[in-house]
């Protein structure tokens, strides 16, 4: 978290290397100064792209499928944002999805409400514990974190010999959420999504809290030092981040209809992925919520042209090994530009 | 022993216990209770054989190759999140590459595979030292690119190994599980020489303060390419202990111990900021996961419940740690 | 070129070397010189350049123009690690010790020879055991062993930035002796620091620099403090010395803490009280009161206790023992936000201990109005935006970096820690050595401010490494020596050699309060 050493590292290795060319600094700058407008720039390239190679990909109803895939990822990724600004990594997001999708699935017998309580209660009690851990025990995140998703992943495990016993159903209501649609294309998990995106829009650039958050993630000892209880603000973001990874398990298992144990784990690097994507700083204190979202969303628009071009599960996953690490690189050459 | 006529020169000793002993208390610690765990159980159960000992330093070898190989990191200051993926694709490629391969063939593939995972572990570190990139999200990068090659070269389990080359990782030699010996040959012939060279200096001087180090005259970015490659050398052993001891090939054969090996690592002593811990502890600690595994398995607890086990045990002591911290800060 | 004043061969010779950063240009050209046997010293206000032309003399960054020539013949240093191939060894102004290795280790890294660091050592009566490990070293021994390791090197140049910033006075008469012995071996130093006085006693020569460039060298016998000063100020700050001077070193002092200012004070409410305030090994019973208006000051050798003191006082650590009191009411801080908002405010002596480097100016200033999670609502933005702008313009901060508070330059940066406090609001600030490493013009815009705050009726505790200052800023003076209060006298009653002898603990008198 010290920024000095990687100072001094850096004579040697950016600065005095021949500058770009012209043409590829400016696409820098852009990215910089405006990272949203140039990852939605990106996001509308990838829908022409697809739109290219499968005409008819840009119609209403594929762009509700979509967001319909985006939304659960956009939910896990907002609480991955929240950890990264205050300069953390939350690696149980994907664990806590899984948890919550189970718990609808096992309690869905007994009632949608109750089911729906039980599993944001779930989200809530992790979130509480990573924050504890992290905010009052002063343990790493990324240790934390890791933990807490090998406990949940073992006591799911346990839980799923149980649950066999009993038929796991997922409630209809549940199921319409994650997958129904109004208005003809409007995914209904897209409801869901849309305010939780501008409640964190809002509330990361105009509330005490998001100022808070930022301010942790770019110095946490200048925080304390300003009287900022930096535990009370490290403790509410992975509740909310434990939070919204509940929401987004609810609503994948909406969608799938069915849960598993490995339902959510793919989305784990994904959550971060689309946070580096959208320009969040991985030692805190810089990016937002917008980046994420468009990173979610090339993501998954990515994600469809690729099946389309019938590129492997392996050949994808390679790529976004590439993708994430070359606009890591152009955020930090950018940072180091500045 | 400063001059005691200066103000303010007055060393700070935490402890008066030895030295040495304060430095390695933590894997003292670690390593205590793993002999501790071994003769309780063996009291318990006095059923406990040597066959039981050899299926426990079986199981535990690729996730010990894997503290080693995220230790060696760890301590230069980074992180690697493609442990897990590199032991993966290790796998299924030995596999590939064994499948009718004799014994001998086969230790020349190994050496093969060890080589070009050590050149790609330093081009991974090359990556990071020239990017400026943070270690998690390279390596993160580089693990899906693992991980994608992997079921790429494999899309279903298959391949496999010769005997010989199995038994030589999971076999015994005398009556000593060869495993141990695999660890101790890695301890003894990839780090100690090492550890006491001046690259191994140069290794936990960046981690322990890059800026010093780079102001000391270190070549900091050659030292963090080399604990990459390192990593690299232990990442490769992992995945050949996995071919051998699964004798065939699978790419998800080493998912987990991208997070194992973090866990094993900080149970280890090792300072996840760098630069402060060894590789013994982290090895001891490897061992210990899997014995407690093996033990709950052997009381009939079921064996996933292992997992939570693991988990907790890691939250547990790093909160430990962190609230003598705390305390420490307070007083 | 500058060379009538040096002998015929130089040992360095810098010519024309330029250095920009993007936009930002750190050095312009600046040419410097430095004759065999010569202790050279580099002067300049923050910014001149001194920094960035220390780093490329020891290979820590690359010119993008310019020659270093070493006895004639054209060096060119890559990395620090190239440094002593061309007879350069540094003292940088951060410790270059490792914390996690041994000492012996960290000698070991840099191939130093180990017996001639002992040598060095004894030489500065210092005795190091090689198995202790860096991190648990005093700061100042560090500075030492740094020194040693240095000279074992037998670098035809030494070059010591700042190092005694953070040295007590007892230990850099030994880093002088050391000093004048390399002299008379017949080796040169660079000697970088803000100290004039230092730099008048050691120094033969010095060069100043003035905005990326040099516009002088001059020989220290032959000049005024005054000359010295007006050169590294250029021609714009001679014209507003005249409310609050500075230091022995802008010319005649000045009758600083008046007398009636004191006597007013006496009057005025307790803001803050000390009662036996113990924390182990660090302060033993401290004791004192500072009234509304009043500027105290602490006057201390580094490693007396202050850290502690002021760590305690603004909740940053707890004390074992005694009491504090704002405002007649008990204080017993858990965290800096108790003492906060019970009004007591502090200002680091790191400014990195202060800032959000990647924030704007007024989010640094808004920080401590959300502190709380009563406040972390909906941010009323215009209300805020009055408030840092008043803190902004009572501060004169310039703001061309507000965007980024890392790209302000470091006198605008410690202007932001104290607006902060401003706009916030507060009873008691605690300023820790807030001069240090700051030109002279912002030092000067600082002490004014202190004690506008102290006439707007706030108390301010001062502690500050450079003893000329507490004359100049405070009402009264505390000597702090080995955790305890040795004495106190009124500023006026506070000269420099009166203060030295204090603060060694050479007057042994009743403890105060």
């Amino acid at each position: 978290m010290t920024p000095s050493p990687a100072a001094t590292d850096r004579p040697d290795t950016g600065a005095l290397r021949p500058r770009p060319a012209v043409r590829w600094s400016a696409a820098r700058r852009s990215l910089a100064d405006r990272p949203a407008l140039t990852l939605a720039g990106i996001l509308v390239l990838l829908l022409a792209a697809t739109d290219a190679v499968s005409p008819g990909f840009v119609t209403p109803h594929q762009l509700s499928t979509t967001l319909l895939y985006a939304a659960p990822l956009g939910a896990l990724a907002a609480g991955q944002t929240l950890a990264m600004l205050t300069g953390g990594i939350d690696l149980s997001v994907s664990a806590t999805a899984t948890a919550a999708a189970y718990l609808i699935a096992g309690l869905g017998a007994q009632g949608t409400p109750r089911a729906l309580a039980v599993a944001l209660a779930l989200g809530l009690v992790v979130g509480m514990t990573n924050g504890i851990g992290i905010g009052i025990f002063r343990v790493q995140p990324l240790i934390m974190t890791l933990g807490m998703a090998g406990v949940l992943g073992g006591a799911l495990t346990l839980a799923s010999l149980t649950f066999t016993n009993g038929v796991p159903v997922v409630p209809d209501a549940v199921h319409e959420l994650g997958s129904g649609t109004v208005l003809g294309y409007l995914p209904l998990n897209t409801l869901v999504w849309a305010p939780l995106a501008v409640v964190l829009l809002v509330g990361l650039a105009r509330s005490g809290l998001g100022r808070a958050i930022y301010a942790v993630g770019d110095n946490p000892l200048a925080c304390r030092l300003a009287g900022v209880r930096v535990w009370q603000v490290l403790l509410v973001t992975y509740v909310l981040g434990g939070v919204l990874s509940a929401i987004a398990g609810i609503l994948l298992v909406g969608y799938t209809n069915a849960a598993d144990l490995n339902l959510a784990t793919p989305y784990l690097l994904q959550s971060v992925a689309a946070v580096v994507i959208g320009g969040t700083s991985i030692l805190g204190g810089s990016g937002g919520y917008a980046g994420t979202i468009l990173g979610a969303l090339i993501l998954t628009v990515l994600d469809s042209l690729l099946t389309i071009l019938n590129v492997s599960q392996a050949g994808k996953q390679m790529l976004y090994g590439a993708i994430v690490l070359g606009l890591a690189w152009i955020y930090a050459r950018t940072a180091l530009v500045e | 022993m400063t001059d005691p006529s200066a103000p303010g020169l007055e060393v700070r000793r935490p402890m008066a216990a030895g030295r040495a002993i304060r430095r390695s208390a933590w894997t003292v610690t670690i390593v205590g209770l793993l002999g501790a765990l071994l003769v309780v159980e063996k009291l318990v159960h006095p059923a406990l054989n040597v066959f039981d000992m050899q299926s426990l330093v079986d199981g535990a070898l690729p996730l010990c190759l894997a503290a080693m190989a995220q230790t060696a990191v760890v301590l230069s200051g980074g992180i690697d999140l493609s442990v897990g993926p590199m032991m993966s694709l290790v796998n299924v490629v030995s596999a590939l590459l064994m499948t009718h391969a004799t014994s001998g063939q086969a230790v020349l593939i190994a050496l093969g595979v060890v080589a070009a995972v050590v050149a790609a572990g330093a081009l991974t570190g090359a990556v990071i030292v020239a990017t400026g990139v943070p270690d998690i999200i390279v390596t993160l990068a580089t693990g899906f690119v693992w991980g994608g090659l992997a079921l790429h070269v494999m899309p279903i389990p298959g391949g496999a190994a010769p005997a010989g080359f199995a038994a030589l990782m999971t076999g015994q030699l005398g009556s000593v599980p060869s495993g141990l010996v695999v660890i101790v040959a890695a301890l003894a012939f990839l780090w100690e020489p090492v550890h006491r060279s001046p690259a191994g200096l140069a290794l936990y001087a960046v981690g322990s303060n890059r800026a010093a180090a780079y102001l000391s005259g270190v070549a900091v970015g050659r030292a963090r390419v080399a604990a990459y490659a390192l990593g690299g050398a232990f990442a490769a052993l992992g995945g050949l202990a996995l071919t051998a001891s699964t004798t065939n090939g699978n790419a998800a054969s080493g998912t987990s111990y991208t997070l194992t090996s973090v866990a094993a690592t900080v149970l280890g002593g090792v300072s996840l900021v760098g630069g402060r811990g060894g590789m013994i502890g982290p090895v001891a600690a490897a061992l210990l996961l899997t014995l407690i595994n093996t033990l709950l398995t052997f009381e009939g607890v079921d064996p996933n419940f292992s997992l939570v086990v693991q988990g907790a045990i890691v939250v547990l002591v790093v909160m430990v740690a962190g609230l003598v911290l705390v305390r420490r800060r307070g007083a | 070129m500058r060379r009538h004043l040096t002998p015929a061969m130089n040992l360095l010779e810098v010519r024309g070397v330029s250095k920009r950063y993007g936009a930002v240009v750190a050095l312009r050209s600046a040419s410097l010189t430095v004759a065999p046997a010569e202790v050279h010293a580099l002067l300049g206000a923050n910014g001149a350049g001194k920094s960035t032309l220390v780093k490329i003399l020891t290979g820590v960054i690359r010119p993008d123009a310019g020659t270093i020539e070493m006895g004639g013949r054209p060096v060119h240093l890559t990395s620090p690690a190239s440094a002593p191939g061309a007879g350069l060894a540094a003292v940088f102004q951060d410790p270059s010790l490792v914390p996690d290795l041994t000492v012996r280790q960290n000698l070991r890294l840099t191939g130093a020879d180990s017996a001639a660091v002992r040598r060095w050592l004894a030489a500065m009566d210092l005795r190091v055991d090689e198995d202790d490990l860096v991190g648990d070293l005093p700061l100042p021994l560090l500075r030492m062993l740094d020194l040693a390791r240095a000279l074992a090197r037998e670098p035809r140049l030494l070059i010591l930035d700042e190092i005694t910033a953070a040295l007590p006075a007892d230990l850099v008469e030994r880093v002088f002796l050391v000093i004048r012995q390399w002299r008379e071996h017949g080796r040169s130093v660079l000697f970088i620091s803000h100290r004039l006085v230092e730099v008048r006693t050691i120094c033969d020569r010095a060069t100043v620099l003035r905005d990326g460039a040099d516009v002088g060298t001059l020989t220290l016998a032959e000049r005024t403090e005054q000359h010295i000063v007006a050169l590294m100020l250029g021609p714009m700050a001679t014209s507003d010395d005249a409310p609050c001077p500075v230091g022995p070193d802008t010319g005649p002092q000045p009758e600083a803490a008046a007398p009636d200012r004191a006597s007013a004070a006496s009057e005025a409410r307790l803001l803050l009280e000390a009662r036996g305030l113990a924390m182990s090994g660090a302060l033993r019973g401290v004791s004192f009161s500072l009234r509304a208006g009043e500027i105290l000051g602490i006057a201390a050798l580094e490693g007396q206790g202050q850290d502690a003191l002021f760590d305690c006082l603004a909740g940053n650590r707890r004390a074992d023992a005694g009491e504090i009191r704002v405002a007649g009411r008990v204080l017993a801080p858990r965290s800096p936000y108790d003492a906060i908002r019970a009004g007591v405010v502090l200002v680091p002596a790191d400014r990195a201990h202060a800032l959000l480097p990647q924030r704007s100016a007024r989010e640094n200033i808004a920080l401590p109005l959300y502190n709380r999670a009563t406040r972390w609502g909906l941010i009323d933005l215009r209300g805020e935006g009055t408030r840092a702008g008043a803190a902004i313009a009572r501060l004169a901060i310039d703001t061309r970096a507000q965007r980024q508070v890392r790209r302000m330059s470091g006198g605008n940066q410690q202007k932001v820690v104290v607006a902060r406090w401003v706009a916030a609001g507060f009873r008691v600030v605690l300023c820790f050595d807030p001069t240090r490493g700051i030109d002279v013009g912002t030092k000067r815009q600082i002490h004014r401010l202190l004690r506008d705050l102290a006439g707007a009726g706030a108390a301010v505790l001062l502690f500050t490494s450079e003893l000329p200052e507490i004359a100049l800023v405070c009402d009264r003076v505390l000597a702090l020596y080995e955790g305890r209060i040795v004495h106190e006298l009124p500023a006026q009653a506070a000269d420099e050699a009166t203060l030295l002898r204090l603060v060694h603990g050479l007057v042994r008198e009743e403890p105060v309060g």
